[in-house]
């Protein structure tokens, strides 16, 4: 290695054998061991989430945990987690149906319609939501989106509801603009930009030959978007929005900041419900007892193992169809 | 064929759903970048960038101690996860034979797609639990743990995109492998590597959920890793949640600032690889 | 050469007065906060910006946990550690723990109402009833009797409580446990509780719960007072023991500590006999171990001595700094209390805490 470090011309005697065979094994190696610390993380990410949550687990059991509805961490040190994994699946399934289909319709028209000027810059502000930090949209959602939604929508609906249709409200919920529907329109404007951007790479992707056949057929453009675009690009259009399944899952802060984080079921429209990260974010620096601390990072492992499956799923989508690509 | 006139009509229909869709799917960022630069530019004042917050109900004060740790806390992210995400994108591209890559390539997609906050959790066990101590350097690395994936992601896809016959010719020239990737394919690939590089950080500066039990947040300026430290989105929660106006203010400010932030390293991403 | 010694010698004496800054991190209830960050604000400048002290307010629940984590230096608790507590952190680390009381506080229902501004009166009974839902608007005639001539509006009641573990709520549910029956077999006293209300939004902290009382018209929750009067929210009154309806005013709340005090200062002061005192009252602890060399978080006896230093400036000058935030100070006999429980302290077997206290 030490002869190595600037090497005054390439057109030089050929080096030793040793320069160049036990160079490369050395290199090799050192990238391998860099690169496992990506399985090492993943791994221990696991690992140690199971080994902090252990206690609880053990005692709860490993489904009763996952299926008891009770969190009481002061009378009973009883810890269920079901009302925050009935709280994330509720959301993120919502959130994604919300957001599919408007993260298609800007995929199609920056892909299709749009002239280039214009399709750069909505591809530029689809990448930019995917990096606006997730207290920016929870800010926003406090003093914008909450109160605007409980004004237009929960107060009145909710009034009208008490009036005419009494049985609504019980599963309407109090209309305090903080609750599980006001967590579902912001988690769908978060996801959005991950369902669009694979969307738009996956129809971009689509062969001009076909494209081009089908015109020549006299399709109109939705006839070709639904005869040859859609069925082609439809690989993509599912992983991007696992992506965005698997982000809506995880997004802590905005949530936290307006779901009102109610941790009993069954859970309201309007009303207050929680999510698995919320409820670490909020109380694992604050859990007294151990059990209770425990459960929280117990909490922890059950994400894991809910966003390992949606997201390897996902990135096994992804890999599939480059290499599909590829090939064609 | 149905009716000519029907079969246009209903395509200037889905057009019109399809304006719609994308109008939709670009509201909230402009009503959220709206809102932030309005009420937080008038907020951004000297004291903003220069003082540390002033106790509840006090009016004035400013983040300065949040602003050095977020660049403190990303930029020592930045500097851990460099190599290992630069090894691992090396791996993936440049040894697409290695059995180790298609486990290795759907670890660190998932990796990429784990909540931030069970990253943050990973930290919190493995350094303050064990040091005990809450401490910039742990949230540095739940930082590193975020920024991982995402340099191996756009590092493979860079180091692909340089043409294979750079890597033949030093080949030819007798260069061993090693050298290839270093001398060669790494500089021709340097733009792109640089703006992973930005991606990470700007995704990882903003978040706020794992550094809630590592970083904790400091009211004072401290440079000292080892000492809890503040970060920007960290402030801009806690002001966000509490009940005082002037707080309020400063957090419409934080969002500002951190916008601006993201906007800059995007910007700088697009210039870094222009003209490709 | 004389005077180059000299700018020498002025330099390191200025890089000495650098290292001998000290940095402690405490964390804990946000009841205080509003207090102890005015205190730790001046105490830089008494200090002359040598001793720095970094509080966050994480919760009660929170500045117990890291507490016995010893990932602070001190915690802060409304509620003092409990008899098992105590006996556990004992035999977990050698050291007792002392609960030193500095400042009083009283917990006051908060709420939002637009076009009501007479304060309204609240029983504990009434209280307890909308905290378990039992009572589900606000022209409920259990909340109309205690308030005649108040045009109380139809809106739903939306019970705002605390989604971190709180000692707000410990005060808030051990006064609910006293007056109400239903409550203390329902629900119970802790740092969280399993809320029964359905109608109900957790905030974090106590700037979280009035954030949100203040953001939802219909709202009621419950704060340290200072919040309630800094942020212009509502509050009512509440009906004590005697059957006055109190205000959380500062002779009220002094009056309500207006007891026997035991040794190691552990009480509860709610629900209080005293006939003019604000039945929902409470001390508020920093958290200590005796033998401070127990505690990780301690790293040099010059960090424990500065640690000491501000304790008792904390019970003593900093009491100043109480009552224009409507914190009531100590009283004489919980000040002598509290320096007793200071001079206990000690660090690596020095009885440093009777040196400050002495001094």
């Amino acid at each position: 290695m030490q002869q190595a470090p600037v090497q005054p011309s390439v057109i030089k005697r050929q080096p030793s054998a040793i320069y160049r065979v036990l160079g490369d094994r050395i290199f090799l190696a050192i990238v391998l061991l860099l690169a496992l610390s990506i399985v090492a993380l993943t791994l221990g990410l696991g690992y140690y989430l199971y080994l902090g949550g252990s206690q609880t687990i053990n005692k709860e059991g490993f489904f009763g945990f996952l299926t008891g509805t009770t969190w009481d961490p002061a009378l009973k040190l009883e810890f269920g987690i079901w009302p925050y994994v009935l709280g994330t699946i509720i959301t993120s399934l919502s959130a994604l149906v919300l957001s599919v289909p408007v993260a298609l319709a800007a995929a199609i028209f920056t892909a299709e319609y749009a002239p280039r000027w214009l399709a750069g810059f909505i591809n530029y502000l689809v990448d930019l939501m995917a990096a606006v930090p997730s207290v920016v949209y929870g800010i926003w959602g406090i003093f914008v989106l909450a109160p605007f939604l409980r004004e237009a929508f929960y107060l009145p609906f909710f009034l009208w509801a008490a009036e005419n249709a009494p049985w609504l409200s019980r599963y309407l919920g109090n209309p305090a603009g903080y609750g599980m529907f006001t967590g579902i329109v912001i988690l769908s404007s978060m996801v959005i930009p991950f369902t669009a951007a694979l969307s738009r790479d996956a129809i971009n992707l689509v062969p001009a030959a076909q494209r081009e056949g089908a015109y020549a057929l006299g399709a109109t453009r939705w006839e070709v978007m639904q005869t040859v675009i859609l069925p082609y690009a439809r690989g993509g259009i599912f992983a991007g929005a696992m992506l965005a399944l698997g982000r809506a899952l995880g997004e802590t802060m905005a949530v936290a900041m307006v779901i009102g984080n109610g941790n009993i079921l069954p859970y309201t429209l309007f009303g207050p419900a929680s999510t698995m990260p919320a409820v670490i974010a909020l109380e694992l620096k604050e859990a007294v007892e151990d059990l209770h601390y425990s459960a929280i990072i117990g909490v922890g492992f059950y994400l894991f193992l809910i966003a390992f499956i949606v997201n390897s799923a996902a990135s096994y989508l992804l890999n599939k169809l480059k290499v599909g690509s590829q090939r064609a | 064929m149905r009716n000519l006139q029907a079969r246009y009509t209903r395509d200037r229909l889905i057009l019109l759903v399809v304006i719609v869709g994308t109008i939709l799917a670009a509201l909230p960022l402009t009503l959220v970048l709206g809102y932030a630069l309005v009420n937080g530019f008038s907020s951004l004042n000297w004291d903003f960038f220069t003082k540390g917050p002033k106790p509840p109900g006090e009016l004035g004060g400013g983040m300065a101690p949040a602003i050095v740790g977020t660049l403190v806390i990303t930029g020592v992210g930045l500097l851990m996860a460099t190599p290992f995400g630069i090894g691992a994108g090396i791996l993936l591209a440049e040894y697409p034979d290695n059995k180790l890559n298609p486990t290795l390539r759907l670890l660190s997609d998932t990796l990429n797609g784990m909540p931030a906050i069970l990253k943050g959790l990973l930290a919190y066990v493995l350094v303050v639990k064990a040091q005990g101590s809450f401490s910039g350097f742990s949230g540095a690395l739940a930082m590193a743990f975020i920024m991982i994936p995402i340099i191996a992601k756009t590092t493979e896809s860079v180091l692909k995109l340089v043409p294979w016959n750079i890597r033949e010719a030093g080949l030819a020239l007798g260069l061993p492998r090693w050298r290839v990737i270093l001398s060669l394919v790494l500089p021709a690939a340097r733009a792109g590597v640089v703006t992973g590089l930005l991606l990470a950080t700007a995704r990882a500066a903003g978040e706020a959920a794992p550094l809630i039990f590592t970083a904790f947040g400091n009211t004072l300026l401290t440079l000292n890793l080892s000492q809890p430290m503040d970060a920007l989105p960290l402030r801009l929660y806690a002001y966000a949640i509490s009940p005082y106006e002037d707080w309020h203010r400063q957090a419409w400010a934080a969002a500002v600032v951190l916008l601006g932030l993201i906007v800059l390293t995007s910007l700088l991403a697009r210039w870094v690889t222009r003209g490709r | 050469m004389k005077k180059l010694l000299i700018a020498t010698t002025a330099l390191l004496g200025l890089a000495s007065t650098g290292l001998a800054q000290v940095s402690l991190t405490g964390a804990g209830a946000t009841f205080p906060f509003p207090v102890l960050s005015k205190y730790f604000d001046e105490y830089l400048k008494v200090t002359n910006n040598q001793v720095r002290v970094n509080y966050q307010s994480i919760g009660s629940g929170g500045g117990q946990r890291q507490f016995i984590e010893q990932t602070v230096h001190f915690g802060v608790s409304d509620n003092p550690f409990n008899d098992q507590q105590m006996t556990d952190i004992r035999k977990n680390t050698g050291s007792p723990a002392l609960n030193i009381p500095f400042v009083l506080g009283a917990v006051v229902p908060t709420y939002n109402l637009p076009g009501v501004t007479q304060r309204l009166n609240f029983t504990g009974e009434v209280l307890a009833d909308i905290f378990l839902g039992n009572i589900k608007t606000w022209n409920d005639p259990a909340i109309a009797r205690l308030n005649p001539g108040v045009n109380l509006p139809a809106l739903p009641i939306t019970v705002v409580h605390r989604s971190d573990g709180s000692g707000t709520t410990f005060v808030w549910t051990d006064y609910l446990t006293k007056v109400s029956p239903e409550w203390a077999q329902k629900v119970g006293r802790g740092n969280s509780v399993n809320w029964p209300a359905p109608n109900k939004v957790g905030g974090r902290g106590n700037e979280g719960v009035a954030g949100v009382v203040r953001n939802t018209p219909g709202a009621i929750g419950y704060n340290e007072v200072t919040y309630a009067v800094q942020n212009r929210i509502q509050f009512g009154a509440v009906q004590n023991r005697a059957g006055k309806f109190m205000v959380a005013e500062l002779p009220a709340i002094t009056a309500a500590a207006n007891v026997v005090l035991p040794g190691d200062a552990r009480i509860s002061l709610t629900n209080t006999n005293a006939p003019d005192g604000y039945p929902v009252s409470s001390f508020s602890y920093i958290l200590v171990y005796e033998q401070l060399d127990k505690n990780k978080a301690f790293k040099s006896e010059a960090e424990a001595r500065a640690f000491v230093q501000m304790l008792k400036w904390v019970v003593t000058e900093g009491q100043k700094f109480n009552e224009p935030l409507t914190y009531a100070r100590l009283t004489e006999v919980a000040q002598a209390r509290a320096l007793a429980l200071i001079s206990r302290i000690t660090y690596q077997g020095k009885p440093i805490g009777k040196e400050v206290v002495g001094q």
